[in-house]
């Protein structure tokens, strides 16, 4: 049914350009997540010096910043919503899958602006090698369309519990620790200059785990949704 | 009520016997026999987990309350067992490694387990409404329990494992135990089992006689 599912997608766009139109006006989450980000690696840079740090320290630091800015900005998408007492609106005027797609780009256009802000500030702060670049940067990607697509769903629940901002990175961080044991690992070996072949069991595990992520919450979301 | 008492003996029996017979492990000494009590915590650790995780999907699917309440019963146990294999684990740990906790992958992914059913508890404690309560966190554990899959298969290929896989079954997946600890092993296995669903029966019980009291004085 291809007429179905572009009334999907451009419901799905027609969510994220209503939230994306709210955040211009107010830019309430990016600039959180991005002072976020900005505050943390300024005080790990200037705590520990710029030069010396290993491979193993930078990518630890590096996915830390990126965990912490994502559980400060993310959950905003949903808990604007109700606070805005917008929910029934929204539920009248979409179905949830379009929803749940739209949401899930607007939190990865916003960590994925953070990040294009914060990692070049990385590098600089840090005298991170940049030899693979390009390596890095793919590992970076997979790694934040993960963030997104775990964290999402989580900000969907927490948005409908009372204590909404502590709950978040609590619920959080036990879905997305697979991911970053694996993030780090690769941008280990990034920075260390290894080929892109020692890094190919990481680059499949970090694909499987967003598109499973993707999938279990567009299944989930509207039991989620319906509350 | 027999089947309550035969469990009884049987597990006495058991606890004897596991000190009395000859080490499983030579290599490891007396502190291998600490794995006739790890693997079956452990295994009911899972069991529990993954019953908690069918009666969630049961409560998405019809909205009975009572499906909720089974996987809030089967996430306690799954996570007192939980707690009992991770001590169990790193008793053992650190008589054979020389440290309690050293974020071995097993260590690491069953600390993750810890963390995902203590969240789970904390966000049942933040929800008051009975329904809300009951599907948000269902959703959670099913969203939750997906990745464990990772946890158990993909993050020991990543990160070396110290974590000894030859005491039950080789490369071939043939058994190496001899016959008395083979014995013994299964008995246990078996028994935890059914201690577990006694545990699960009068937590069950107690719920259900709650229900009861709440409506008489509604």
């Amino acid at each position: 049914m291809p007429n179905k599912s572009a009334g999907l997608a451009a419901k799905a766009f027609a969510v994220y350009a209503k939230d994306m139109r709210l955040e211009l006006r107010s830019r309430y989450a990016l600039n959180a997540i991005l002072m976020f980000g900005i505050t943390t690696l300024a005080v790990v840079s200037f705590s520990l010096g710029q030069f010396g740090l290993s491979p193993k320290f930078l990518a630890a630091l590096f996915w830390i910043i990126m965990f912490f800015s994502a559980m400060s900005g993310l959950a905003q998408a949903f808990i604007r919503e109700e606070e805005a007492q917008t929910v029934l609106a929204l539920k009248l005027t979409a179905d949830p899958d379009a929803i749940y797609i739209g949401k899930l780009l607007f939190n990865f256009t916003l960590l994925g602006i953070m990040t294009v802000i914060v990692t070049p500030l990385f590098f600089i702060f840090t005298d991170a090698p940049t030899a693979n670049l390009f390596r890095f940067i793919l590992v970076l990607i997979l790694g934040i369309i993960g963030l997104c697509g775990a964290t999402t769903l989580v900000a969907a629940i927490i948005s409908k519990a009372s204590v909404k901002g502590a709950l978040f990175s609590v619920l959080s961080f036990p879905v997305l620790m697979p991911l970053l044991i694996s993030l780090v690992s690769a941008s280990e070996k990034v920075f260390d200059g290894l080929p892109l072949g020692n890094i190919a069991a990481e680059l499949q595990f970090l694909l499987a785990y967003a598109v499973i992520m993707v999938t279990a919450s567009i299944m989930l979301f509207k039991f989620v949704w319906q509350e | 009520m027999w089947w309550k008492i035969l469990l009884f003996l049987a597990m006495s029996a058991l606890i004897v016997l596991s000190y009395v017979t000859p080490m499983p492990q030579k290599q490891i000494g007396e502190a291998s026999r600490i794995f006739y009590y790890h693997i079956p915590q452990a295994w009911i650790c899972v069991v529990a987990f993954a019953m908690s995780m069918v009666f969630s999907i049961r409560y998405l699917r019809s909205h009975n309350i009572g499906e909720d309440d089974k996987a809030v019963v089967a996430a306690r146990l799954g996570f007192v067992f939980c707690l009992l294999a991770t001590i169990t684990g790193s008793i053992f740990a650190r008589v054979t490694w020389g440290s309690f906790w050293n974020w071995d992958p097993r260590e690491t992914s069953i600390f993750i387990l810890l963390l995902i059913y203590g969240a789970y508890f904390a966000l049942r404690g933040a929800v008051e409404i009975e329904e809300k309560r009951a599907s948000l966190s269902a959703v959670y554990s099913i969203f939750a329990f997906v990745t464990v899959p990772f946890l158990i298969f993909v993050v020991p290929r990543i990160v070396p494992s110290l974590h000894p896989e030859d005491s039950i079954v080789d490369e071939n997946l043939k058994f190496t135990m001899g016959p008395t600890v083979r014995t013994i092993f299964f008995s246990s296995l078996a028994l935890f089992t059914g201690l577990y669903f006694w545990m699960f029966n009068l937590a069950r019980r107690i719920q259900r006689v709650q229900r009861i009291r709440l409506e008489k004085e509604i």
